[in-house]
């Protein structure tokens, strides 16, 4: 049995006030795969990231991880297999000090004391931090506390990593090296974004929601050309896949999702 | 506002303290918090017109400060900041307490005034004790420590958790009240009207939080029960601590130590 395969049949969820999360929304993720979910703001994309690991059950429709639908009983393995890292990374550290706060998923798993503090230390190295583990969470820098925030779910080892706008307040050089960071995990990764040139660098396949529907669902450079469909679903193409910002030029040869383009030196 | 977060800032400083590094900072945080509940205990059970007594009691807290080599400055300004409570307890005993209970020559000290001024040394004395208790050990710590030792759990975490958020709800409150102060150009005071929906949505906010934090917890398997790792010892040295320090305060209470200082000295000449 694999737990690495996330499948969603006709979901459809509906909020107490009325408003529709998600509605018929029908895909199927395999193992290893890297997948964008592009859309607006409120296009549907927390709600639909919240039903991976039951944080919200669907109205109607199947989920399932692995080879099993996502039930109230089996709530907790699923939950030990699909590891969430919100938005905002205060929510995700409530702990006192970052090594408790990446500790207590773990320690939720029933492990060894000597097992927690490897596991601790070892996913605060793969992401960069291990000098911080004795620091308040709130005295953390904005980038410093998105990586311990990652920690906190890697270190239980999850088969399907699901992240919910992980560059979101961001400074330019944080961004860049989180993208890194996320290449080098080679877990099934369901990322929610609208930043295109993220998800342009992380996944090769891209799932379109717009008014909690799927609009597109199929390769990324494909789908981030088809002007037609951003436009509809309220996005712009990815910045490096617009025209030359010094010339506009827009005639760019494109090869694959880097694209290359020499600028004729003035004077 | 900026006061706000400057006494935060202050917080911090004392989180920063804590991980110093003492023969005090590394006792198991059980003792520490045993003993200074002694030592208040103690310091408020002397009748309501002790002083002289309550005197050599300043040895520990002086012991304390300088053995964790903490800032006494800083101390004394924390302390001062929370005076104005214990003098207001106080305030009024003068006026109704005229009855005269020490004299020098033609000088009358009326109880009033001695049992004002008991009040305001048990007052330095317990706030002192409670503050090395905090950065010498840390806040969580002292939680761990009442958890350990039969505090029930969800009482100690609820304390964790104001201590880890209350930075960010005053973040967001001050946040709130810095967009007023931007968009209201003729008064710096906050008319009650406007203070109930800033209130309200501050609620609301904190709900909020709650729940994506309780989402965050369950995400990580959380099923009611706080797991720790605490290496929590009790050895010899605590024991030590615990029993050194009590027998001290027992016996301060007992026994009047400037009293019998001057009752010696007095003797000899």
């Amino acid at each position: 049995m694999s737990h690495h395969i996330v499948q969603a049949d006709n979901l459809r969820f509906t909020y107490p006030d009325g408003t529709v999360g998600i509605r018929n929304v029908t895909f199927r993720i395999t193992h290893g795969e890297s997948v964008a979910l592009v859309g607006a703001n409120g296009a549907g994309k927390t709600t639909l990231l919240l039903h991976l690991n039951g944080c919200l059950m669907a109205d109607e429709g199947v989920l399932k991880i692995g080879d099993y639908p996502l039930t109230k009983k089996n709530l907790t393995a699923v939950r030990r297999s699909v590891g969430m890292v919100f938005q905002d990374p205060d929510d995700q550290l409530f702990m006192p000090t970052v090594f408790d706060d990446v500790a207590f998923g773990v320690l939720n798993l029933g492990m060894p004391e000597t097992e927690v503090k490897n596991r601790v230390m070892q996913a605060l190295e793969t992401v960069g931090v291990p000098h911080l583990y004795n620091r308040p969470p709130y005295k953390l820098s904005g980038g410093e506390k998105r990586a311990v925030a990652i920690a906190t779910v890697i270190a239980m080892s999850p088969d399907v990593l699901v992240m919910d706008e992980p560059n979101s307040n961001l400074d330019s050089r944080s961004r860049s090296r989180l993208i890194a960071l996320l290449k080098t995990f080679e877990h099934t990764k369901i990322i929610a974004t609208h930043d295109l040139d993220m998800a342009l660098d992380l996944c090769e396949r891209a799932i379109f929601l717009h008014d909690g529907g799927i609009a597109a669902d199929g390769p990324t450079p494909a789908l981030f050309r088809d002007e037609d469909l951003l436009a509809r679903c309220h996005l712009e193409k990815p910045l490096r896949m617009q025209g030359c910002p010094l010339c506009g030029a827009k005639n760019i040869k494109q090869a694959g999702p880097t694209i290359r383009h020499s600028h004729p030196v003035k004077g | 506002m900026a006061k706000i977060d400057n006494s935060l800032l202050d917080i911090g400083y004392m989180d920063k303290l804590a991980s110093g590094d003492s023969s005090l900072h590394r006792l198991d945080p059980r003792a520490k918090l045993i003993t200074t509940l002694a030592f208040i205990l103690v310091v408020v059970s002397f009748d309501k017109y002790a002083v002289s007594e309550l005197i050599p009691f300043f040895i520990y807290p002086m012991v304390q400060i300088a053995v964790g080599s903490l800032p006494m400055n800083y101390l004394m300004k924390k302390v001062l900041l929370v005076a104005p409570f214990a003098l207001l307890i106080g305030i009024f005993n003068p006026l109704m307490d005229r009855e005269t209970l020490i004299q020098i020559g033609s000088f009358h000290v009326s109880g009033g005034w001695v049992s004002l001024v008991s009040i305001m040394i048990r007052f330095v004395l317990t706030v002192t004790a409670a503050l090395t208790l905090i950065t010498l050990t840390g806040f969580n710590a002292v939680c761990m420590a009442m958890e350990k030792l039969g505090t029930p759990k969800p009482f100690v975490i609820q304390l964790m958790f104001l201590y880890r958020y209350i930075f960010v709800l005053i973040d967001e409150a001050a946040r709130m009240v810095r967009a007023r102060s931007l968009r209201s150009f003729d008064s710096n005071a906050m008319a009650f009207g406007l203070v109930a929906p800033l209130v309200g949505q501050l609620l609301f906010r904190a709900l909020d939080r709650a729940q994506r934090i309780h989402l965050s917890m369950c995400c990580r398997g959380f099923e009611g029960r706080f797991r720790t790792l605490g290496p929590m010892t009790i050895g010899l040295k605590e024991y030590g601590y615990v029993v050194g320090w009590s027998s001290f305060f027992i016996f301060l209470r007992f026994y009047n130590l400037p009293v019998k200082l001057g009752e010696i000295v007095t003797s000899i000449f």
